[in-house]
């Protein structure tokens, strides 16, 4: 009988027992993006360990090293908040010097890299450094208990963006860091999600064999913070991608002119004019994502805030030069 | 002392700094430009391009970040460094407890240049003494030699106790004055500071370790107590890595303080840096008048050294402590320093505060002579004015 080869290296950088919540898709993050970049230093350098991470803090920094223990089975090195992209840039500057044939992992989560290490970002990828940065995305500042970030999305629910009387809940548009990433020209940036790990490692391992900076944004589902059913995590991720409301793109050398959509699913129609993605028709309304999570169950009844949010995902759609169309959930 | 043929430069206390880094082979500098800084990284990327060094220099986009760099490098094993000046370094704070609680070698050199506001690019103590609490050496330079000599020593003690230093030099009293500054052959530098051993080292793929865990206040407070003991530890090492800088090169480091004419002193004059150089000339001139008057420059002020202050103390009757630097709802800070140091001991001279030249003010041998005054009359139990002395105040 056949032994099929498993998909993915059966090799573990991020061990269990750590500390995160229970359905944290932040944690499958993890453990996905490592054993992609190992299989990728493995086929680069022909040394599957040949990595060491740099992580901001937040939730998958401090459930993943509480002294004298650790997830990581991976060198590691935690040093604040806002520098995660250069204390990387160091490492990358000490082993050009010494010859270490190697790549530099750096994780941030959304308030880690869109708001407070967004500069020390910027200055990593405008000087080229070889590091792959992976921002792990669940949408607000979960490890000090579900505040908003910028990359918080419209009419979410959090503990600074409460819904109420004057308030729809957080109401600014999410800002894409990818994009921001992708301007400073680097060679590789994408979005990738939990929801679709073929995808994800995919562009892991891609962004880890390139020749300098390369950056993902990886959708992670917060159980706790989007107050969503911790068996669901992945198909909730998933959801997003099926319903538009999280794309899943790569822009290379920051070409915006050839930015490469893959495929929603979900029974999305999507067009394309000479190869590139013009189009999507989506079959699947957004309230089927958004009613699975607390954070926005205030929309239900907002019909104005949720129609500004299908606004706000055509909007962000159209940067990436695609029209799109999202059918509304039927009464 | 040693017969060697020493390389003899014209040089500003800046670039004394860079060619000490450049001699340290330092691996990887991360900086930020600052006046008055600047002339050091300057120099830095010249020697880079010029291929007079081979040194990863990283750009970097904040102060910040340069600690932060650095600190990522020296946990590679990489030797680092950093200059930088006030505003900057203020901006560095945070990360300077993240390099000595990471037990990261880092030498840094730091500008002394005035907290804004007023804005102000001139010398003064304050941003480097308020990173006193953060876990790094600090040694004070008096003149370009010692800012050269300095970052040599710096990194011999850093790498043995496994603690960052700063060396500390003054806004352009130094940083942009040109003096003699005698260089060492690189292979002797190469002997007195052999290639670094860390502790551990993020490329060591085969033996995985993680660094910056969180520490539970079951663990946290062994963590601080290590530190504590790495810098008292530090005192002995500092002793003899300047001893050994003295056998070797002929300039010797082996106290803390450095005293000057002080065997029958009646008081001492006691400060930090550039300041120390215009008093030993006053002590010159106070001693030609027939005052019996002395100096103490304290040149590491991390660790603080309490044993040879005592030493100092039991042999005079006062101690004029001269602080460029100032606590608010205290006092200067070396002064603080200085009757903690003293409390509890059989050492009660007279210790009064003269807090000058702020911002860069300048104080001269003038003034110096002044506060010798205050300081005799104080010791005569005449009538003075208060304890700490703003010497230059205008008033009126």
């Amino acid at each position: 009988m056949a032994v099929r080869k498993p998909p993915i290296t059966t090799r573990e950088y991020w061990a269990p027992g750590h500390a995160a919540c229970a359905g944290c898709g932040c944690a499958t993050g993890m453990r996905l993006v490592t054993k992609a970049f190992s299989e990728a230093m493995e086929e680069k350098y022909g040394d599957p360990d040949a990595f060491a991470i740099a992580h901001a803090t937040g939730c998958m920094e401090v459930v993943s090293a509480v002294f004298p223990y650790t997830a990581w089975k991976a060198p590691w090195i935690h040093v604040a908040f806002e520098n995660a992209a250069a204390v990387a840039a160091g490492i990358d500057a000490a082993w050009k010097k010494k010859g270490i044939k190697g790549k530099i992992l750096a994780f941030g989560g959304d308030g880690g890299t869109a708001d407070i290490g967004l500069q020390a970002l910027s200055g990593m990828l405008e000087r080229r450094h070889n590091v792959v940065y992976v921002m792990y995305d669940n949408e607000a500042y979960m490890n000090t208990g579900i505040q908003r970030s910028s990359s918080t999305p419209y009419g979410a629910w959090t503990t600074t963006s409460p819904p109420g009387k004057y308030s729809v809940g957080e109401d600014k548009p999410k800002k894409w860091v990818a994009l921001i990433a992708a301007a400073h020209q680097v060679p590789y940036v994408a979005t990738a999600s939990i929801g679709n790990p073929f995808d994800l490692v995919k562009k892991v391992k891609k962004a880890a064999k390139v020749d300098g900076p390369a950056f993902i944004q990886m959708h992670c589902t917060c159980p706790t913070g989007w107050k969503s059913p911790i068996e669901k995590s992945v198909e909730l991720a998933k959801l997003a991608i099926e319903t538009g409301v999280w794309p899943l793109f790569e822009i290379e050398n920051g070409d915006f002119n050839h930015i490469k959509i893959q495929s929603p699913g979900g029974g999305a129609k999507v067009k394309r004019e000479g190869g590139k993605v013009v189009a999507i028709e989506f079959k699947k309304p957004i309230e089927e994502y958004l009613k699975m999570q607390g954070r926005f169950k205030h929309l239900f009844k907002r019909p104005e805030a949720m129609e500004e949010l299908r606004n706000q995902i055509k909007e962000m759609w159209k940067v990436l030069g695609v029209e799109v169309t999202l059918p509304k959930a039927e009464e | 002392m040693s017969g060697y043929e020493p390389i003899r430069k014209v040089i500003s206390g800046n670039y004394a700094a860079a060619y000490a880094a450049r001699d340290a082979r330092v691996q990887v500098v991360a900086a930020y430009p600052i006046t008055p800084q600047t002339s050091i990284i300057e120099k830095i990327a010249e020697f880079i391009a010029n291929g007079e060094a081979d040194i990863q220099y990283v750009p970097v986009e904040s102060e910040h970040s340069a600690m932060a760099a650095c600190i990522g490098a020296s946990a590679t094993g990489a030797r680092a460094f950093t200059a930088t000046s006030a505003q900057g370094l203020a901006l560095m704070h945070e990360m300077l407890h993240w390099a000595s609680g990471a037990r990261l070698p880092i030498v840094m050199v730091d500008v002394n240049r005035a907290m804004a506001p007023p804005w102000s690019v001139w010398d003064d103590q304050t941003d480097s003494l308020a990173q006193r609490d953060t876990g790094w050496m600090q040694f004070y330079a008096e003149n370009n030699q010692e800012v050269y000599d300095g970052v040599l020593m710096a990194f011999k003690v850093a790498e043995q106790v496994n603690l960052p230093a700063m060396v500390v030099e003054s806004a352009f009293i130094l940083s942009h004055t040109y003096d003699v500054v005698e260089m060492i052959p690189q292979k002797l530098v190469d002997e007195f500071l052999p290639p670094r051993e860390p502790l551990y080292d993020l490329a060591d793929f085969s033996r995985p370790f993680s660094v910056g865990a969180l520490g539970t206040p079951d663990d946290y407070y062994e963590f601080r107590y290590k530190i504590a003991r790495a810098m008292e530890d530090a005192v002995k090492v500092i002793r003899d890595v300047g001893k050994e800088f003295g056998e070797r090169f002929g300039r010797d480091y082996g106290s803390m303080i450095e005293l000057y004419r002080t065997e029958d002193a009646d008081f001492v004059f006691l400060g930090l840096g550039s300041l120390m150089g215009t008093v030993k000339q006053a002590v010159d001139v106070l001693r030609e008048e027939g005052y019996r008057v002395g100096a103490a420059k304290v040149r590491w002020f991390r660790p603080f050294p309490k044993r040879e202050l005592y030493e100092l103390a039991k042999t005079v009757d006062g101690i004029a402590v001269l602080d460029r630097n100032y606590s608010f709802g205290m006092e200067g800070i070396l002064f603080t320093e200085t009757k903690a140091a003293l409390y509890g001991t059989d050492a009660h001279p007279l210790v009064r505060n003269y807090i000058v030249g702020l911002g860069g003010r300048d104080f001269t041998v003038k003034d110096i002579r002044n506060v010798a005054s205050d300081m005799m009359k104080a010791m005569e139990g005449g009538e003075t004015s208060e304890e700490i002395l703003w010497y230059h105040l205008k008033r009126g």
